[in-house]
Parts: structure tokens; sequence; C-alpha cells
């Protein structure tokens, strides 16, 4: 194939360049979502309980991971300040995750239990009531909200469905999944019919994404095949010179103004 | 990993390589020399000349390919082929501590060694002292150490579990919680009133005689078991002193009302997970040794 070739015909360039930038996410990404490192919790790791659900949640709202980050990294300076490194099974449950990129403030990681009750209440209030070098904003307007719990249990329920392990409230088993669900004994499920046939009906939030990546890939492809195919050129290009049509006419009337200013003069 | 995603890897990456040395060599025809010959495009007057990739451009590439065959073969990268150096990002951190762990060794085992009263005015104590408590202390007791609303100043006299090496070394370990009860439900409006009204008294300050003489009694129903007969406190227990003018919540009449009405339960975390022994040792030190105010 000629260069030239690639480089006169933009939709065969296209598709090249996507195929040269694909082998980084090949390489580097796909083998990730498939690895066993990023899917295993670790020992003893729990989803967390409505309260603390429900506070993460406001922790997003309020932009707190813009500013704090929770990943510790593997350096001596950072365990010493904050604790022992983050590893990848502790945020299966989390969805989204909150490593955040950019520390204005400390890392939060582990600040559990690191400061009082009262403390955190003051510090939200006012940072600067508690540390006077603080440069946090102050987020009094949390004393007056007050949670609304009526959707906490679907969001618990979502949460589940992309693989936080919540425990089943008849026989305190562990539910992973739909997917999962279906696939036991029905132990930890009113084995009815009914209840069953919902669950199959439902599928795996994972299987949905994979199938919708790859219908809009197809999609793609498609559109590029139909946009740059032979048979269209034609029509395209008349389509892409239609601004030029004027300016002929106007280049017209410009010359015979031109002959009329040379007559009148 | 898995031998297939291993294998994928490898696979990719090694297609990746030779296809970059592929374009390179495959653009690198004809003429290497620059020609000033014109590809036919014009555009507004300026032209694109067809000349080949400058040379520093192509042997640049060229040392970068080298370059990454090497690094591939020192560092992990192909797969689970795990490098001849064996580097890993965990193993380069605790090379990191354990470096670190032998440098700092002898001296905190010899600091370890001694009592926190001796080793309180040593500089380097000091020093590595100032430095933790920055990172760990500082956030509730202040940069300089003198407290805040709720959270004790550490440079007075006043110590409300006991300022003696053993408990500031304990308080640092175990930490401490707070359990002053709320009484505003057990002895009324009109008998927080009266107590707050004593509790001036205590401090010399101006009260109502009567109201005094009314809150005495009922302090020497319910205060006294904590608090003491005369107000002195207890430190074992964490009841604060009455007596001498230092109040950790403020000291006017409404704070002083609240504090018996709402109670207070403030709270000192345990670091003894957070922190080693030693670093709890310099710090129990450069507390112990802190100038005082």
């Amino acid at each position: 194939m000629k260069h030239e070739t690639i480089e006169k015909n933009v939709g065969l360039m296209i598709v090249l360049i996507i195929v040269a930038l694909s082998f980084g996410t090949l390489v580097e990404l796909v083998p990730l979502i498939f690895s066993k490192e990023s899917h295993e919790p670790i020992a003893g790791l729990k989803p967390l309980p409505a309260l603390e659900l429900e506070g993460r949640d406001i922790y997003i709202r309020e932009g707190c991971h813009t500013c704090h980050s929770q990943m510790i990294r593997p350096l001596r300076a950072e365990t010493e300040r904050y604790g022992h490194y983050s590893v990848a099974g502790e945020s299966v449950y989390n969805h989204p995750f909150l490593w955040g990129s950019k520390r204005t403030g400390p890392d939060l990681a582990r600040v559990g239990e690191r400061y009082s009750d009262d403390w955190h209440r003051a510090h939200l209030y006012n940072p600067r009531d508690v540390v006077p070098e603080s440069n946090m904003p102050s987020f009094p307007w949390l004393f007056d909200d007050e949670v609304d719990g009526s959707i906490t249990g679907r969001k618990m329920k979502a949460l589940r469905d992309v693989g936080a392990l919540y425990r089943c409230r008849h026989c305190g088993r562990s539910i992973r999944s739909r997917r999962q669900e279906r696939n036991r004994s029905p132990c930890c499920l009113p084995a009815t019919a009914g209840h069953l046939a919902e669950i199959e009906a439902l599928m795996d939030i994972n299987e949905l994404r994979g199938l919708s990546t790859a219908f809009l890939m197809l999609a793609f492809l498609g559109l590029c095949i139909w946009a740059y195919s032979s048979k269209r050129k034609k029509s395209f290009d008349e389509a892409a010179n239609l601004p030029f049509a004027d300016e002929e006419i106007n280049q017209r009337t410009m010359r015979e103004q031109d002959q009329e200013d040379v007559k009148n003069d | 990993m898995t031998s297939f995603w291993s294998n994928w890897i490898i696979i990719l990456t090694t297609v990746t390589l030779v296809g970059l040395l592929w374009v390179l060599f495959a653009t690198r025809k004809g003429n290497q020399q620059a020609t000033d010959q014109s590809t036919g495009h014009p555009h507004d007057g300026i032209e694109e000349l067809d000349n080949p990739l400058p040379a520093w451009w192509f042997y640049m590439f060229l040392i970068t390919i080298i370059w990454s065959v090497g690094y591939l073969i020192v560092y992990p990268g192909m797969g689970n082929f795990a490098g001849i150096i064996g580097w890993t990002q965990v193993g380069q951190y605790e090379t990191q501590v354990d470096t670190a762990e032998q440098k700092y060794r002898d001296m905190r085992d010899r600091y370890l060694a001694l009592p926190v009263e001796e080793i309180a005015s040593d500089p380097a104590v000091r020093k590595m002292g100032m430095r933790m408590f920055a990172n760990n202390c500082a956030q509730c007791h202040g940069a300089d150490a003198s407290g805040r609303y709720g959270f004790p100043n550490l440079r007075d006299d006043d110590w409300i579990y006991g300022g003696d090496a053993a408990t500031i070394t304990a308080t640092i370990e175990n930490g401490r919680q707070a359990a002053m009860p709320a009484w505003g439900s057990i002895i009324g409006d009109k008998g927080v009133a009266d107590v707050t009204q004593y509790v001036l008294t205590l401090n010399g300050r101006d009260a109502d005689p009567a109201a005094a003489a009314a809150g005495k009694t009922v302090f020497q129903t319910y205060c006294v078991a904590c608090h003491g007969a005369d107000g002195h406190g207890n430190p074992a227990m964490g009841a604060p002193n009455l007596t001498n003018g230092v109040w950790l919540y403020g000291g006017s009449e409404e704070q002083l009302a609240h504090s018996i009405r709402a109670g207070r339960n403030g709270a000192m975390p345990a670091f003894k997970g957070t922190l080693s022994e030693d670093k709890i040792h310099i710090l129990a030190a450069y507390v112990y040794g802190l100038e005082k105010q």
C-alpha cells in the first residue's frame, strides 16, 4: 500500500489510525479488565453499609474526590504518612472508584478512625476552626441537610448487580450478582417462579456494557464503510463542492463588473 | 496473570515493535538526500516538498525501539516474564523501607531503651517529635500544641488524664473517651442553672449566692463522684479540675451550663495501630518536653 494512497483516502487513514492506537489499549487495558487481581476482593472486605453508602454519595456530591485522593502509592514517604499502600482488591466494590488524580488535601484512604467525630463535625463546619492553615472550603449546609434514605435500598441493589457482595437477608449467604444468584440453589431466594423469571430476565450489567460497546463499534465501522465507499464518492464530492458553486457565479459577475468598469473608463 | 493474557501481551507487543520498524523502513525508500522535489501540492503558494525523514529523527526513532527492547528484557513488561533484574514496584518499596530500617534501627533502639523523661530534651527527639506531631496531632491540638475549642492545650500545666510520661504514652497509645453525661433531664433546668452558679463560685467568680448554695447540694449528689467534693477533678476518670480556670469548652456561663445540660464526650483516637512503639515513645517525649506557655 502506497503512502500516497493512505494520505489521499481519509477513510482508510482513520481506520489505520484506529488500528495503530488500539494496540496500547489492547496490551495495557484489556488484560487488566480480565485479571484476577482487579476483581478479587481482599480478605474481609465488605461493601459499605447503608449509612456509609449515603455518606459516600455526599462525598461525591460535594466533590471531595477532586482534592482528596484515596490511593496511597507504594512509596515510603506516603506509607509513613498515610499507612499501608492501596491495593486493587480494596476497591472492587467501589462504583465508581474514588482514587482521585490530584491531592490538594491529604489522601483519605486510611483516614478512618484517625480523628474523633467531633473533630470531623468542627472541621466540616469550618476547617479553620481546627486547622488555621487549612484552605479547605467550609461545608456548613451539611448540618442542615437531611439524608433521604428512600432510595438507599435501590442503590445497594444496583451495587450488588455490579458485584458488591451484599449478604442475603434470609440466609446470610453472599449474593454477588444476579447471574450467580440464578445459578445457585434456591436457599437464599424465595423460590417462586415469578421471582426467578424476573431474575432471568435481568441481564448482568457487564454483559450489557460489553454488548453496547461492540454494537457501537460495529455501527461506527459500518458508518465508515458507508461514508467512504467508492459508489457514493461522486455524490459526496458534488455535495462537498456545493459551497463553491456560488463562487463561480460571483467570479463571473465580478468579471462582468470589471468589463463594465473598463468600458466606462 | 493467566498464560493466555501473558501470551496476548507478548504477541501484541512484539507485533507493535516489528510493525513500527516496518513502517519506519517502508517509508524510507528512495533518495535519502533532501532534493527539494515538490509533491505537486501547492497550497496558497506554499509548496509541499517530498523530502525523506530527517536523519536525526530517523535514528532517534530507531534508538527508542532498541531502547524498548532492552527495557523489556531488563524490566517486567512481556506478560509473565519478570525481567532479568527481577524488579517489582512492591519490591522497590520494600527495599526503601528496609534501607530506612537499617539506617534508623540503632538510633530507635537507643531512644526506646531510655525513659521518656530523659530523652524529652534531646534535640534530635524534639525535631523528630515535632514532625510526627505536625503529621498526626496538630490537626486537633494545633501546630503549636496549644489546643482549640474542645481539644486540650498540651502546653499548660493542667492535664485532664495526667501529665506524667507514662500517662501521656498511654493516652497516645489507647486514645481517650470522655464521658460527661447529659444532666439536663436528670436535674432539670433549675438544677443546671444552680450547679452552674456553684461552679462559678469554685473559681471565685461572681455568682448568685442562693442559687450557688442550692447548686452545691446538687453537685454533692451528682457531680462529686467524678469531679470530687471540692471540684478538683480526677485524672483517673478524665474528670477535669473545675477550680483552676482552665476550660476545654470555654468558661462562659453559657458554655458551663451547656456542658452540664448536654454533657461532653470529647474523644482522642488511639494511635497504637497507626504508629509504631518507638514513634509513640518519641512523640510522648516531645509532648512531655513541650515548652510551657
